[in-house]
């Protein structure tokens, strides 16, 4: 019978296919006496061998996708499920006491998890008790033959239907095999929502009950524009959705074209088209779909990811992964931003009446400054590897970049002294307080370079939270305020000699490109998945007529609506 | 039998991938190879032993070696303790 889900739309596209729930089994099972034991140690050492061969998978997959550092847990997983230790106490329960292989297994498990929660005084131990439940769940998923459903272990076309995707799910990912994303909750701006337009891949979040009503292997359609899922639709709807498939690839492979064209106008004016980041495991499709840079890396995901503060050691080697394998292409890598609406868990940082206001990005580091100088020397200590730039987000007063500038100058030089091998690292801002915008000639002189944040740029100079359903409308990216702001800090830029980028979706908007590549803008950062068109919509426009559409909206437009119009009248055929 | 000690230098002490990469270079040899820190002594080849002692930065550790193949096993240790930084 046909089911109609509702989500919200998070990643374009229309696409039909096999349900995988990727949704925890139940691994319950009872304790009890055996009388073959031969046959239960058989058994365990067969379970334990199909999970080391699942982790071998994984890790390959990890590999691929992260490098050997970032599939370094999974050699350690290994190294656990081979334990000559742990396998002898299950063993010895098995013989001494007769018992099954699971309630053996879980016992020598739970023996270790509680030396480990014990060390108290080292909470790096204590955090490895998820490693343990990770072996554990694998083997006794062996011992009971239930399917322990694993992302990377997928080797069809499906459509993943899960509770909800983490950040650790990112790299077993194989997009080849993935044709879309259902999950119970989440927004536009989770992970999972991310991960999906990085991939291209069509998502529909946050339909709260998707595992409940979706059997492994259900029949599905759904629309990632709409928010739709439907499961077991009618045959009419099925191909609809099948030749929308097929429509979607040309498309993707037309687009694929583009991917090792320089981006120019078609009278010949060069911009550079940059991607948006959140981790290591971004590269891939920072390369597939042909970014020329990086303009902005968000670094939270290393601080939420855990619980505790990353080492230097630990954030140098992402870093340094980054920068290396980019090279010769430029990495801007932001400091922390987080704080207020993303706040740590382990920092105990107090509730704040208006979090978006509050002490967040870099007031946070400047605030806890072993953090952030932690942060500087991880990033310094990769700078050697490639062509970094660091950027500090949400500064609002010269003070906080001279004050950011300075320590950032004094950990160069200490490191400098011990003389551990350093690049060339050009150290700019995110323009994203209004009043940095309104200042930005003043910044300019003392800035290597400026990178105008959009999505909290509009949000403060309209004074609305667009996350706020009542106040959504207010989230204009044309108001003629916000093109005011832009244009001011291009030219404060380039007045003073320095390149200036624009790290927030509206560089990727088809409507905002036209005027951006008008005000002179240097660097277009966006989601790695709009990229490539981006470049083919470049390609069709004339940088000089723009220049003229520019200044007619700076000057004449007073609504975000009228700035639309006349972006359409001077580009026939542009949507937003 | 060969038992050498070590200062332990790394900031994180012998955390997972340095404990998995230990266990890796121990486990190559049939000799009895075991880490003692303070007065608890596990078997070097078992991770689970390794992370039970949650040694932490400026340990002294007691490597000992016990087989055929001792001096060999000693050296692979060790070798892998430097390359990771984990001690001098």
């Amino acid at each position: 019978m046909t089911v109609n889900l509702k989500g919200i739309a998070a990643s374009d596209g229309l696409v039909c296919g096999r349900a995988y729930r990727l949704v925890e089994p139940d691994l319950s099972f009872e304790r009890r006496q055996v009388s073959n034991l031969d046959n239960e140690l058989k058994r365990f050492h067969q379970a334990l061998e199909a999970a080391v061969s699942d982790v071998e998978t994984i890790k390959m997959r990890a590999t691929k996708s992260l490098g050997t550092d970032g599939a370094q847990v999974f050699s350690t997983h290994i190294t656990m499920l081979q334990d000559p230790d742990l396998i002898a106490a299950v063993e010895r329960t098995i013989r001494e006491d007769g018992v099954n292989a699971e309630s053996a297994w879980a016992n020598a498990v739970a023996d270790f998890e509680e030396t480990l929660e014990k060390m108290t005084d080292n909470p790096y131990m204590q955090e490895r008790v998820t490693d343990l439940h990770d072996i554990n769940k694998r083997v006794l998923a062996h011992l009971l033959q239930v399917a322990l459903p694993d992302l990377a272990l997928i080797d069809q076309p499906v459509i993943v239907v899960t509770h909800d995707l983490i950040p650790s799910d990112t790299v077993s990912v194989n997009p080849q095999f993935i044709l879309g994303f259902v999950t119970d909750v989440g927004g536009r701006t989770s992970h999972s929502s991310i991960l999906a337009r990085s991939l291209n891949i069509p998502a529909v979040v946050g339909t709260q009950t998707a595992t409940q009503a979706v059997k492994p292997g259900d029949q599905l359609v759904i629309n990632g524009s709409q928010g739709t899922v439907i499961v077991d639709p009618d045959l009419a709807t099925w191909q609809t959705a099948k030749q929308a498939m097929v429509d979607r690839q040309a498309n993707l492979d037309h687009l694929a074209t583009f991917r090792n064209h320089k981006t120019t106008t078609k009278d010949g004016r060069g911009v550079t088209l940059a991607a948006n980041i959140g981790n290591a495991s971004d590269l891939p499709s920072v390369l597939q779909n042909g970014a020329e840079a990086v303009g902005l890396m968000r670094t939270e995901f290393l601080y939420m990811n855990g619980d505790q503060l990353p080492t230097e050691d630990e954030q140098f080697a992402v870093y340094r992964e980054v920068v290396k394998s980019l090279s010769p292409k430029t990495v801007v890598i932001r400091t922390l931003d987080i704080g207020g609406d993303k706040p740590l868990p382990y920092l105990h940082q107090h509730p704040e009446a208006n979090p978006f206001l509050g002490e967040r990005a870099i007031r946070q580091s400047l605030a806890h400054q072993q953090i952030f100088r932690s942060q500087l020397r991880a990033l310094l200590r990769a700078s050697a590897y490639g062509h970094l730039r660091i950027m500090f987000p949400m500064i609002a007063t010269l003070d906080e970049f001279r004050q950011a500038k300075a320590i950032y100058d004094d950990e160069r030089s200490k490191l400098t002294t011990k003389q551990v091998p350093l690049g060339d690292v050009k150290v700019g801002m995110m323009v994203e307080v209004p009043a940095a915008a309104l200042l930005a000639d003043r910044f300019a002189q003392e800035a290597d370079f400026m990178s105008i944040g959009t999505n909290d740029l509009i949000g403060y100079t309209l004074a609305a939270d667009r996350t706020n359903q009542d106040v959504a409308y207010l989230y204009q990216p044309y108001h003629p305020a916000v093109l005011r702001l832009i244009n001011q800090v291009i030219s404060a830029g380039h007045a003073a000699g320095i390149p200036v980028a624009m790290c927030g979706e509206m560089a990727g908007d088809p409507i905002a490109v036209p005027l951006l590549l008008g005000m002179g803008l240097d660097e277009f950062s966006m989601g790695a998945g709009t990229i490539l068109k981006t470049r083919e919509l470049i390609g069709q426009l004339t940088a000089d007529d723009l220049g003229a559409l520019a200044e007619t909206a700076l000057n004449s437009a007073s609504t975000s609506q009228e700035v639309v119009t006349m972006v359409q009248a001077a580009v026939p055929g542009i949507v937003s | 039998m060969e038992k050498r000690e070590f200062h332990v230098t790394a900031e994180t002490g012998i955390h997972a991938r340095p404990a998995t990469l230990l266990v890796q270079a121990a486990s190559k040899f049939s000799s009895e190879v075991s880490l003692q820190y303070q007065d608890k002594s596990v078997n070097l080849k078992s991770i689970m032993g390794v992370m039970s002692l949650g040694v932490g930065q400026n340990a002294e550790i007691t490597i000992t070696t016990d087989g055929e193949d001792e001096a060999d096993a000693m050296n692979a240790v060790a070798e892998t303790l430097k390359k990771e930084g984990l001690s001098d």
